[in-house]
């Protein structure tokens, strides 16, 4: 088994499984019926994505590997997702904003994804591809409109960004998979993947009248398995069921 | 968000099929009304195009006026085609 290439895709699964089953805790709890919907929806694309991905990954491990022994079965040090993705849902701008940075890191790395040289990577980025394109638009236009909107919105969303920006520099402190997994062609220009961000980042930024931040100190770790305290709540919750009930199905 | 104004969802299902009337969501403008309406009214499958109008737009007949307004029309079966006998010779009607 190619260890980097089953530790990229394991990566690329728990990043889509930890951002959904995150905004999943909300359903139900959305600020009108709409955006409660339109959230949920990006939840069950997420978690779908990751689904296909742990397929393929446990498909790389063999040993018996499911999509399920790696989604319910693995303790917080064993997932490799951003450590972003694993931040608290907090109020509507909060959530808003860490779905944009997401989204904005997605949109680019999936584009890329699609001209992996692995084939069952860029299916698995095709299917994916025309949902992200979806979320970030979404995204998007909410940063706008809080930015853009009134004093108490711009507050919020001002606060949401000093919360999450210092989770941003570890989108793109590659790991050694990522690094081995762009030497082969797995994982192409990696090196162009900041500036398509930052981009994307400035032109909507410009339009919610938000300033980006100055540089300063960056969290980072997440790829690694060095998680926040906020994943091991997470999983405690997720993975109940299968810990106490083993192999219990619906 | 209680003061975002209301607005019609019309959903066209097929190519070649007429737009229909599916229901109604709040939306601040034109632009979160379509995507409201994508994620409310099509995860099914159920649409190809979405037209949204605000619901202030659109005018409506007045229930009390029906009795004017549809019953003239009960007494005309002359206004249907099938009340007309067609020639024999008339094929492919």
């Amino acid at each position: 088994m190619d260890n980097h290439l089953y530790n990229f895709v394991l990566h690329l699964g728990d990043n889509a499984l930890i951002l959904g089953h995150r905004l999943s805790e909300i359903c139900g709890h959305g600020p009108i019926l709409e955006q409660d919907m339109a959230m949920t929806n990006i939840a069950l694309d997420l978690v779908g994505q990751s689904r296909n991905l742990y397929q393929l990954a446990a498909e790389l491990k063999g040993e018996g590997a499911t999509e399920d022994t790696l989604a319910y079965l693995r303790d917080a040090t064993e997932y490799k997702n951003f450590l972003l993705a694993e931040q608290k849902n907090g109020d509507f701008a909060k959530t808003v904003l860490r779905q944009f940075f997401y989204d904005a890191f997605n949109y680019h790395c999936y584009q890329r994804l699609l001209m992996s040289n692995y084939q069952p990577l860029a299916a698995i980025a095709d299917k994916a591809n025309k949902e992200i394109t979806y979320h970030l638009k979404w995204s998007s236009e909410w940063v706008i409109r809080l930015g853009d909107g009134t004093a108490e919105s711009m507050r919020r969303i001002k606060m949401a960004l000093e919360d999450l920006w210092p989770y941003t520099g570890e989108l793109f402190k590659f790991a050694d998979y990522e690094i081995a997994c762009n030497t082969e062609g797995i994982f192409p220009d990696i090196e162009g993947l900041k500036a398509d961000w930052d981009d994307e980042v400035r032109t909507i930024f410009a339009e919610a009248n938000l300033d980006i931040p100055e540089e300063k100190w960056m969290h980072d770790g997440g790829k690694r398995g060095v998680h926040s305290e906020h994943l091991g709540f997470l999983l405690a919750e997720m993975q109940f069921l299968q810990r106490a009930y083993p192999g219990q199905e619906w | 968000m209680n003061n975002w104004p209301l607005w019609e969802i019309f959903l066209r299902s097929k190519n070649g099929l007429n737009h229909k009337h599916v229901g109604s969501l709040h939306a601040s403008d034109e632009k979160m009304a379509m995507q409201n309406a994508r994620d409310v009214y099509t995860r099914r499958n159920e649409g190809i195009s979405i037209w949204v109008v605000e619901s202030k737009y659109i005018s409506a007949s007045d229930p009390d006026e029906g009795e004017s307004l549809f019953d003239p029309a009960n007494d005309k079966v002359y206004r249907h085609p099938t009340f007309y006998n067609l020639p024999d010779e008339l094929k492919h009607i």
